[in-house]
């Protein structure tokens, strides 16, 4: 508990990877796809999706899995909550760095919950999504 | 907005190609949602839509509402039951409705959000705070 990862390497946001993550939400606001369309509400490049961040989160999480004293069994896995609080969207060429602490852990009927809370902020330092996911690892039997 | 006002209800069909799609776009290649046999071994009655797409739907559906995406600067979700996507031309429909529950302080809305699938919760205690426009 309270444990704090190292940051993970930068995630360049690309512009067609925003696309294709709105084409797979269903997401229809041009601003996702039509540069002028960002750039007249004010932005330097296309916008994600609210849950794009997600793609952040998985990444820095994948450090649980592979943490071996940490010990998650991953096909035990069930996710049991998500927030996203934005500072900003996440617009194309933004190079992302997430660092994650293991913000809550506990045990109950024989399952354990566990949050853990991801800072996503840019290679230079701002600040842009704060992610929270919460999972519960089912126990054997 | 004010307190009370609701919001027209989105639909959304999802199809196993729409699982596909998702599972590309965002690296979530879990088999639960692309093998039957899979989630059938962990107990499901079939292969199931990421949580992270219903969520994803609602995300849309608030922006619907809102005028836009970038309005919205907080949003969460419980995954409650799992939605059922069927092998077959039709799939599933998911159905996103939304309440203003209340206007904050700093002018913030809070919005709360419903998602259900065959009649059953599909997100529990889902809602957006959104920059009133």
């Amino acid at each position: 508990m309270g444990r704090v990862y190292p940051p993970t390497p930068p995630y360049e946001v690309g512009r067609e990877k925003i696309r294709e993550f709105a084409d797979a939400v269903f997401a229809t606001d041009p601003v996702h796809r039509d540069l002028a369309e960002a750039r007249a509400h004010g932005y330097r490049d296309v916008i994600a999706p609210p849950t794009f961040a997600i793609i952040l989160s998985q990444i820095a999480g994948q450090q649980l899995v592979d943490d071996p004293s940490f010990g998650m069994d991953y096909s035990r896995v069930v996710h049991g909550g998500q927030t996203f609080r934005y500072e900003r969207p996440i617009e194309a060429g933004d190079h992302l760095t997430t660092v994650m602490t293991v913000e809550e852990i506990s045990s109950r009927a024989g399952h354990a919950f566990l949050t853990t809370r991801h800072e996503v902020a840019t290679v230079e330092g701002e600040q842009v999504v704060t992610v929270w996911t919460r999972l519960v690892i089912r126990g054997e039997g | 907005m004010q307190p009370g006002t609701e919001f027209p209800a989105q639909t959304f069909r999802v199809t196993r190609a729409d699982l596909v799609r998702y599972a590309g776009a965002s690296g979530d290649f879990n088999p639960i949602h692309w093998s039957d046999r899979q989630a059938i071994a962990v107990g499901l009655p079939g292969v199931i839509a990421h949580g992270m797409l219903t969520m994803g739907l609602a995300g849309q559906a608030v922006a619907c509402w809102v005028g836009g995406t970038a309005s919205i600067v907080e949003f969460s979700t419980r995954f409650a039951n799992p939605v059922v996507v069927p092998d077959d031309d039709k799939g599933t429909e998911i159905v996103v409705t939304g309440v203003v529950k209340k206007v904050l302080e700093d002018g913030l809305v809070q919005i709360d959000v419903s998602a259900t699938c065959q009649g059953e919760k599909a997100l529990g205690a889902a809602k957006a705070l959104v920059r009133n426009q």
